[in-house]
């Protein structure tokens, strides 16, 4: 009689086969601290990439590109433009009668357009009430982790070329 | 028919716990530093990379050594 199969409520086919799911799915602490382990790899080899495109990265070079013409824009106006690509979008701000500067538009925290406040003579980003100084662009105040990148500005036969972007060092 | 010793076995699994936390804590600490470091590339501060990948590697050996450790502590458990 033992050739005979014991009554059971399941089915042949899953009494016979030999994986069983929950087994398969049971991690044991070994396991564990090993996938911990090889996430930590995937931490160092992150760190090793960066410190790769740090040293071996080459500078980025800026082609020179006329945005406005001198006395276009008036005194505490703007205008939009693209530097260095086309999705590019910066902003600039003629501060006085002789000065004008230009920002990226993006905000640094998660990249919305910044606008430029006259009567608080400061840019805002509306989304979440990052300001940044006119004057070079450092974070005022907001989530913002850093100043906004500076388009470098020359004037050159009477029009307004924006010739490089410059990262603060200073965050 | 000599009985298992289920202190060692306690031992074993509390230091295998205590190993586990701490591997834990580090990747945790690993995870910021990544971030950190790839806040302060893109920020500009190149140099910040350096240190960022030497931390990183000293914790990873931790993390390995503590690996290790597990190995070592699971097996000798299991052979009393």
């Amino acid at each position: 009689m033992s050739l005979l199969r014991s009554p059971s409520s399941e089915p042949l086919w899953k009494e016979e086969f030999s994986v069983f799911t929950a087994d398969e799915r049971y991690v044991t602490r070994r396991q564990f601290v090993k996938f911990l382990s090889l996430a930590s790899v995937g931490m160092f080899v992150g760190n090793l990439w960066i410190l790769a495109k740090a040293y071996f990265a080459k500078p980025p070079t800026y082609p020179a590109s006329a945005i406005a013409e001198v006395g276009e824009i008036p005194v505490k106006g703007v205008k939009l433009f693209s530097y260095p690509g086309p999705d590019d979008r910066c902003i600039v701000v003629r501060t006085s009668e002789e000065e004008y500067v230009a920002y990226s538009q993006k905000c640094t925290h998660l990249s919305c357009a910044v606008y430029y406040s006259a009567k608080n003579d400061r840019l805002e980003c509306p989304c979440h009430q990052g300001f940044f100084s006119i004057k070079d662009g450092s974070v005022l105040q907001g989530p913002p982790p850093r100043s906004l990148p500076k388009i470098v500005l020359q004037t050159a036969g009477g029009k307004l070329v924006a010739t490089g972007v410059e990262v603060s060092e200073n965050g | 028919m000599a009985k298992p010793d289920f202190t060692t076995q306690r031992r074993g699994l509390v230091a295998i716990d205590g190993a586990m936390a701490l591997v834990i804590i580090l990747l945790v600490v690993q995870i910021w530093l990544l971030s950190a470091a790839l806040e302060g590339f893109l920020a500009g501060h190149h140099r910040v990379a350096l240190p960022a990948a030497i931390f990183s590697g000293l914790l990873l050996a931790c993390c390995l050594g503590l690996n290790a450790f597990v190995d070592r502590v699971d097996r000798e458990s299991r052979k009393e």
